[in-house]
């Protein structure tokens, strides 16, 4: 699928910029404290995401940053830092 | 098998909860404004019943709410407050079995704000995972039935305006039958402007904007119009032996449920179905019209379905049984009216008094043969009856005894 990056909110953010907003973003729709969000934790364990959550996901990340995340992303992202990496990797191909 | 009632619970726009809406029934206290948005929207009338929505974030954990829909959490309000009256514990959910009955008949707010979702991200997915158990007309059901655990019978009664009466008649049969002990019954009503666009679009909502507590004003004369409102309503019904087994206090017996259908006109009232109704309903208790200490009526302010109703109401009872809408000060809460209006008469029963027909100053040609009670008045309440006709030709009746 197409993605529609909205450069603008990513281009001039920097990595820890990104880690910020996402980790505001999670702690808020997903109800975990920010100090709970361990880079190294495992993604789904972490916000205890059922099978419904990823759905919710994708619409926070599509309302903050403007794309779409696919089922197919997904299978590669397991820590909270591949999260990250991969928010990131959009803005550097933006 | 006997039913009783032992528990109710209520959010309204006269109170949110049983506290609160006793006194603004005491007090003959109206619950109407005005939302103004609704002008620009395109309505007739922005008189409305004014509900705020309740914040469940201190309740109820994310997934929980994300399903809910503004009618799904006035719903689980007045359950909360309802199980808490009947004594029933999450424990006791989890041990045994219990079924929930909701009246429910529309989920416009939810389904709009999806549809427009979609229109503007042209992608279903961005409505997120909640917005689905949001739009079904079962919304209440599924997501109380999850939030409480509940192993019994599960499903919506869509009705039109007698959906929550029919919702406990349904139930009550199911525990008098034996195939259910204990059942949540209830209705419920959104109240976004979303809801009721189309009703006020058949000219059937009172214009009389320049004094909303005076609106609503059921069997006068100057009447012009229902008010809509919502909210939800709880009842929480069980057999005798399940209440006297847990030990409960026991509020009041269900002992009949009438029902009948038009059989005609989709919108227009027709008295003979309504007598049906109450004579099918006052067969099944096994009483006679005289012992009927109060009836609740269904009559919403309309000049045409008021009229009706009073001849019905007159043909079965006469004229001497104290008559009350308490829509007058509700105005018309829909799907949830003919459960919210066994909790008002649940109240009046326990309290001793008869709530109001506010604004009732001039009677008509019909509502002048009835005993229509315009000021609060108490009176010992043995046995009431609770009228709830609907679009479509849909009545229902049920009476309440007080428990012996």
């Amino acid at each position: 699928m197409a993605v529609r990056i909205q450069p603008l909110l990513l281009r001039n953010m920097s990595r820890e910029e990104v880690v910020e907003t996402v980790n505001g973003f999670l702690a808020e729709e997903f109800e975990v404290e920010v100090e709970a969000l361990d880079p190294n934790g495992v993604l789904h364990e972490t916000l205890d995401l059922d099978s419904l959550d990823y759905v919710d996901l994708v619409v926070v990340i599509e309302s903050h940053f403007g794309f779409k995340v696919t089922g197919e992303d997904f299978k590669s992202i397991s820590t909270l830092n591949d999260f990250y990496d991969f928010i990131v990797n959009k803005h550097e191909h933006a | 098998m006997r039913v009783v009632i032992t528990g109710y619970g209520v959010y309204s726009c006269i109170g949110k909860n049983v506290g609160e809406v006793t006194n603004s029934l005491r007090e003959g206290k109206s619950g109407i404004g005005l939302d103004l948005a609704r002008r620009e929207f395109g309505y007739r009338s922005c008189l409305t019943g004014i509900v705020t929505e309740p914040d469940l974030k201190a309740d109820l954990p994310r997934r929980a709410r994300l399903g809910m829909s503004e009618e799904a959490k006035y719903a689980y309000v007045s359950t909360k407050e309802a199980l808490n009256m009947a004594g029933i514990s999450q424990e006791y959910l989890d041990a045994n079995r219990a079924g929930i009955l909701f009246g429910n008949d529309s989920t416009a707010g939810a389904v709009v704000e999806a549809v427009d979702t979609i229109r503007a991200k042209k992608d279903t997915m961005l409505v997120g995972s909640g917005s689905i158990f949001q739009s079904m007309n079962s919304t209440v059901n599924m997501n109380l039935a999850t939030i409480f655990k509940l192993r019994g019978i599960n499903f919506t009664i869509s009705a039109a305006c007698a959906s929550g009466s029919h919702a406990i008649g349904v139930g009550y049969h199911l525990i008098k039958s034996g195939l259910e002990d204990m059942i949540i019954c209830g209705g419920a009503q959104e109240v976004n402007m979303y809801a009721f666009g189309s009703f006020d679009g058949l000219g059937v909502f009172s214009t009389r904007e320049e004094d909303p507590a005076k609106s609503s004003r059921p069997f006068d004369q100057g009447r012009d119009g229902l008010v809509t409102s919502g909210g939800a309503a709880t009842v929480v019904i069980e057999s005798l032996e399940s209440a006297q087994r847990r030990g409960a206090t026991i509020l009041g017996e269900v002992t009949g449920y009438g029902f009948s259908s038009n059989g005609d006109h989709i919108s227009n009232p027709d008295t003979a179905g309504q007598v049906d109704s109450i004579s099918r309903a006052l067969k099944m208790a096994e009483v006679k019209p005289e012992q009927i200490d109060y009836v609740n009526a269904h009559a919403t302010s309309t000049p045409k379905g008021d009229m009706f109703e009073a001849q019905a109401i007159f043909d079965v009872f006469g004229g001497k049984t104290p008559v009350s809408s308490t829509k007058s000060m509700t105005g018309h809460e829909c799907w949830m009216a003919g459960a919210s209006e066994i909790v008002y008469s649940m109240i009046m029963m326990k309290n001793g008094f008869i709530a109001p027909n506010i604004n009732f100053e001039n009677p008509d040609e019909v509502s002048r043969n009835l005993n229509i009670i315009a000021e609060s008045k108490n009176a010992e309440l043995n046995m009431i009856a609770s009228n709830s006709f609907g679009f479509g030709g849909t009545n229902s009746t049920l009476i309440i005894k007080k428990y012996e």
